[in-house]
């Protein structure tokens, strides 16, 4: 049989951690090949190697036989290997056609890749306008301009970078029609995820990294969903959560709220209507860039000049509140990004803890900070939320991101909290941790706290919400009985 | 007439170092990097380009001297903005220092000799047409190089594929990695060709505006070069306007000084920075409009391998 | 060219480290410069480094020039933490001399021991006020404050002219630009008798103590942190980056401007032209050399105005052009800048081919 790429003993180590140890693939011409693990396995490592961005410590790639030692993406791309990132690799402020000529070698003219794109658009159904300021387009269509660019070089192999997260179940059904042609026509494609179901769907061929070794190669179509997430993650998934008593007071009105975002190319909300119950998870569903961001700040309260609307806490308005004034009425907030927002890398977790309490009279006096105070309760987290690190003394930067997570998590659960407000709680973080941060959670509510979760993933909100709703532009759709949304709901609500 | 042409003239001279110097910035800030060590590259121009000018006797190896001098110490501050990854703001504060300490040291035995005035552009049938002749074909080739120059920007960030992606670089300099674009290279190229521009201002100044060295002599242009690049919203053929403003500015409050108006002469000579400085508020209050020219990764480190 | 990979932990000695390294390669910088001048190195930094440490009149002298530069620099450090790059210090300090200056003479020639602190307080607060323009501008307008307190700098030095060559000229003075002397009351106490150290270096020294208090125990020092790591994070504390920067602005202005009243009343004695000698752009090396940290700022403006002193002596005795100083200085920032490479990355030279 002959072989596309093959890769034997690829490693890879960042200071003392192991991404990639003693990997071997082999891409077939012609297939669909999966590399599937939960995050942190080593995915990503492994592919930016091939692409030429990250050199190998030590293993060997063989292309088409022969030794293949990318210096750079450059390289890669002139033997035929093109990729389409998770994060895009766009320039926000070009245009379209500026994004696509930037991806060609110097002397290709602009009227040869026009020419180009019109036979790509027509073929695989690709259209959009050239002209288009990139930072103006939806996730889904930025992801367009990183395909056309790709396939402009007229690629053999082709490796996505978990390419359905930021597509609606619509799209996604359209994009693997795509990518089937695409194999049906010789591409090989290495398509990274860490979603069973869509692996099962798409794939020919399938290799499971953990944590930096590749612990199974297979067929995903002859496995069930529980073996292959048995392998990716090293034990059953646990999936049954018994959800909390929600009682008949509300604990928060939205009432059509209307925020007008100044930034440029930023998302404005409107018509945001909702309410939540003591002792209720409420969800908010959405791709990325649909105006999550903005509901958090507006509900937190980073945000608190909204021009129409009202948030009712407790029956009170708090639209003008400030954060810490939103904190001392007992709401907590959990932002999505780790390293800058919630949480600063290079700061202690000590520090890390202040971050969100210097409201709270406890921790100061006359203006100076009580540090043996704060290095307690930073103690009280580490313990009982479960934190592996070296002490409260270690830097936040130091901590896996699961770690990490459940440390912020811990800070806000600490404060014995009315209401959470979180977004995407469990992003970036390794099962076991994403898990326990639903537990402390799901217990939380259990005691009688309200919780609200902004989220992407849709299986997580519908294993720990009871109620939950879609936000796409801006609005929000009306609100879906968690058990009960279909996939054909939450498909419409998503392409409005 | 005559008075309206001098001011004219006076305007064109005032504003070409600035031009000169604002015009390579503005290469240096597209491609995400903030060079604040104007200054200081102007000033090593203006002192390297008398000195060898002077030694030399010819104006054409002076230039070259500026160019020369400063592009290289631009390059200090290329390596150690780009590979060393130390903070933009104070290597080019840094640099600003360290050029005005330089310039003096090796000018101090410069200071108050005089050269021979810089040749300007001697086409008899053009010169002689009236007026015409006087506003627009009696100056210095300089001159006529800088309108060049930004004209030549204009075309290059507009019309060139490597001008595209020297835009690229200071849109998203991770992108531009990704595709296999080094980054730093582009970059220091960038730094000193905007050190040699500088450079070029700075030898403006001790060659044709005042042919004589006095320390200190950029008196904070290089500083106005910068709020010129911030005016013209990163958009090459802007940089006429910021430079012919300041320049005007500067010229004008000198001849109301001459007419003898009862005002102090320090008052005057505020005027152009406090222009400057509500130029840059009235330029910076449209948000959005600084947004959608200004390069996103703008004194952003950039710290991948390659 | 250079490889940098991330340092997983920063060593703690590195505090130390580079800076010495950097004052180092500082004077081995100056070593090779002496030679090409034609100078004995040895005897020039002889006399430039230690010479000045050898006398009362050269500690004296310490005290005096490095009292401003301390003051100042340690109101830049506290912006330059939160991310605030205020550099019209220079300024600020003018502006601070001017008006503490202004109020003395006003008062001339009542006498009293109130006179000095009413003039202190109205030093630091225009100080503070002329910085609160940048910050204003940048708050409400977002315009770029690096280039606004820079152009006001120039604004100040042009205006502290006017005065002296206007209304505050001595009525007495031959006409020349200066004030007239201050009287007693408006001088400040000599430490050292003979010499010309006065009770300023003492205000810096209570106002270091009270700087490492402030940023390492005080929940305004927590804020500057996190204001300099990220605004974002900022936010979600509770603090607005406006905030932030107004205060940055008032207390390097505040402090800038104290600085300017002790310059005026201590060594200078009246207001002259030439006041700002430019303490307020080598105050940035200060703070930098002294990593922004008040102990450091301490030994940095020690270090940085035994530079003056020994670039005077040098140009006495050696004929050695006082540009020296300029250029050491700056020199030294570089060294700084490139040495801190060494304590966050590790650094390997590795050949990489480049293309555009």
């Amino acid at each position: 049989m002959t072989y596309l790429l093959e890769i034997a003993g690829i490693t890879k180590s960042f200071l003392d951690i192991k991404a990639n140890n003693n990997i071997s693939l082999k891409l077939k011409e012609g297939e669909i090949h999966a590399l599937l693990g939960e995050n942190g396995a080593g995915k990503s490592t492994l592919v930016k190697i091939i692409y030429g961005i990250l050199k190998p410590d030590s293993g060997k790639m063989l292309l088409n036989g022969e030794e293949y030692n990318p210096e750079n993406p450059d390289f890669a791309r002139k033997q035929g290997i093109g990729m389409v990132f998770q994060h895009f690799s766009l320039f926000e402020s070009l245009s379209v056609i500026d994004n696509l000529m930037l991806g060609q070698d110097e002397h290709v003219s602009r009227l040869t890749v026009m020419d180009q794109l019109s036979y790509i658009k027509d073929e695989y159904d690709l259209y959009l306008d050239l002209n288009k300021t990139v930072a103006t387009l939806s996730a889904g269509e930025k992801q367009k301009v990183e395909i056309m660019r790709c396939l402009l070089q007229d690629p053999k192999i082709i490796i996505l970078d978990e390419p359905t997260s930021v597509l609606n179940p619509e799209e996604v059904k359209k994009f693997f029609h795509f990518l089937k042609k695409l194999s049906s026509e010789g591409v090989v494609i290495l398509y990274i995820s860490h979603k069973l179901q869509e692996i099962k769907e798409l794939c020919d061929f399938a290799t499971i990294l953990r944590n930096g070794n590749v612990v199974k190669y297979c067929d995903p179509k002859i496995l069930s969903i529980n073996e292959l997430a048995k392998f990716m993650i090293g034990k059953d998934i646990n999936q049954s959560y018994k959800l909390s008593e929600v009682e008949d007071i509300d604990v928060m009105n939205i009432n059509n709220i209307k925020y007008n975002n100044p930034e440029l190319y930023g998302i404005s909300l409107q018509e945001i209507n909702f309410n939540v119950q003591k002792g209720e998870i409420f969800g908010i569903a959405g791709i990325a860039g649909n105006g999550q961001s903005e509901l958090m700040k507006v509900l937190s309260g980073e945000i608190n000049n909204i021009k129409q609307g009202s948030i009712l806490f407790h029956g009170k308005e708090i639209n003008y509140l400030s954060i810490n004034d939103r904190r001392k009425k007992g709401m907590v907030f959990i932002p999505e990004d780790r390293s800058g927002h919630g949480a600063i890398g290079n700061f202690s977790l000590i520090d890390n803890l202040l971050l969100t309490n210097l409201w709270d009279v406890d921790f100061f006096k006359n203006g100076v900070i009580d540090y043996i105070y704060s290095a307690k309760k930073t103690k009280e987290v580490i313990d009982e939320f479960n934190v592996i690190c070296k002490d409260e003394n270690s830097l936040a930067s130091s901590l896996s991101g699961g770690n990490l997570q459940k440390f912020v998590v811990g800070r806000e659960i600490l404060k014995g909290p009315d209401i959470i407000v979180c977004e995407q709680p469990t992003w970036g973080v390794d099962i076991g941790s994403a898990n326990m941060i639903h537990d402390f959670l799901l217990d939380k509510a259990r005691m009688g706290a309200t919780i609200i979760i902004i989220s992407q993933d849709i299986d997580e909100l519908r294993k720990i919400c009871h109620r939950m709703a879609i936000i796409s532009n801006g609005k929000l759709s009306k609100i879906y009985d968690a058990s009960s949304i279909t996939s054909e709901n939450i498909a419409i609500e998503m392409a409005k | 007439m005559d008075l309206y042409i001098a001011i004219f003239q006076g305007i064109i001279i005032a504003s070409t170092p600035l031009v000169l110097a604002s015009i390579g910035e503005l290469i240096v800030e597209k491609s995400g990097v903030l060079n604040l060590g104007v200054e200081g590259m102007m000033i090593i121009g203006a002192v390297s380009s008398f000195i060898v000018t002077y030694e030399t006797g010819s104006h054409l190896l002076g230039l070259l001297a500026a160019i020369i001098s400063s592009g290289l110490i631009a390059l200090i501050f290329g390596i150690l903005t780009q590979y060393l990854l130390s903070n933009q703001v104070a290597t080019g504060l840094a640099l600003t220092l360290f050029g005005l300490g330089l310039a003096s040291l090796i000018g101090q035995s410069y200071s108050g000799i005089t050269i021979e005035s810089f040749p300007s552009l001697e086409i008899d049938i053009l010169k002689n047409i009236p007026i015409i002749g006087d506003l627009f074909f009696a100056f210095d080739y300089l001159v006529y190089l800088s309108v060049l120059m930004v004209i030549g920007t204009y075309l290059f960030l507009n019309k060139t594929k490597r001008g595209l992606i020297l835009i690229a670089t200071g849109d998203n300099h991770d992108s531009a990695h990704s595709l296999g674009y080094s980054v730093k290279k582009i970059r220091l190229l960038s730094i000193i060709y905007g050190g040699a521009c500088a450079g070029l201002g700075g030898a403006y100044l001790s060659l044709v505006q005042t042919p004589m060295w006095v320390e200190n002599m950029t008196a904070g242009r290089g500083w106005i070069a910068l709020a010129i690049v911030v005016f013209a919203v990163w958009r090459p053929l802007w940089i006429f306007a910021g430079a012919y403003i300041f320049g005007g500015i500067t010229i004008i409050q000198l001849h109301i000084q001459a007419t003898g108006v009862n005002i102090e002469a320090q008052y005057m000579s505020m005027l152009p920075y406090v222009v400057t400085i509500l130029v840059l508020v009235f330029i910076s209050m449209n948000k959005n409009r600084l947004a959608v020219n200004a390069p996103n990764c703008l004194n952003k480190l950039f710290t991948s391998d390659i | 060219m250079f490889k940098l990979e991330k340092k997983a932990n920063i060593d703690k000695s590195s505090v130390f480290m580079v800076p010495l390294s950097a004052i180092g390669c500082s004077l081995i910088f100056v070593f090779i410069l002496f030679i090409l001048l034609g100078k004995n190195p040895t005897l020039a930094l002889f006399i430039i480094f230690i010479e000045p440490l050898l006398s009362v009149f050269g500690i004296s002298e310490l005290i005096v020039k490095s009292t401003p530069l301390i003051i100042i620099a340690l109101g830049l450090s506290f912006g330059f933490r939160a991310g605030v790059w205020n550099i019209g210090a220079e300024g600020q300090y003018t502006i601070g001399a001017l008006s503490g200056g202004a109020t003395i003479l006003a008062f001339y020639p009542m006498s009293g021991l109130w006179l000095l602190p009413v003039a202190f307080l109205v030093a630091i607060i225009s100080g503070a006020l002329w910085g609160m323009i940048p910050g204003i501008l940048k708050a409400k307008f977002n315009t770029n404050e690096i280039l606004v307190s820079l152009m006001l700098t120039y604004v100040a030095i042009l205006f502290l002219s006017a005065m002296v060559y206007g209304p505050l000229k001595d009525p007495d003075g031959f006409n020349f630009p200066e004030s007239r002397l201050f009287h007693d009351s408006g001088i400040l106490p000599i430490i050292f008798h003979g010499t010309r150290a006065h009770v300023g270096f003492l205000i810096a020294i209570f106002l270091v103590v009270m700087m490492h208090f402030l940023l390492t125990r005080h929940m305004v020092g927590f804020f500057i942190k996190v204001s300099g790591e990220s605004p974002r994070a900022l936010l979600f504390s509770g603090k607005s980056r406006n905030q932030i920067i107004y205060l940055s602005f008032i207390i390097c202005g505040g402090l800038a401007g104290l600085a300017g009243v002790i310059e005026v009343s201590g060594p200078i004695g009246q207001l002259v032209p030439a006041i700002p000698v430019g303490y307020g752009f080598t105050a940035i090396i200060v703070a930098f050399l002294g990593r922004l940290n008040p102990v450091g700022i301490f030994l940095a403006g020690l270090l940085l105005a035994l530079t003056y002193i020994g670039g005077e002596a040098a140009q006495i005795k050696l004929g050695l052009p006082n540009a020296i100083t300029g250029v050491f200085q700056g020199v030294l920032l570089f060294f700084l800048l490139a040495a801190d490479a060494y304590t966050k990355y590790k650094i390997s030279l590795v050949n990489i081919r480049w293309k555009i």
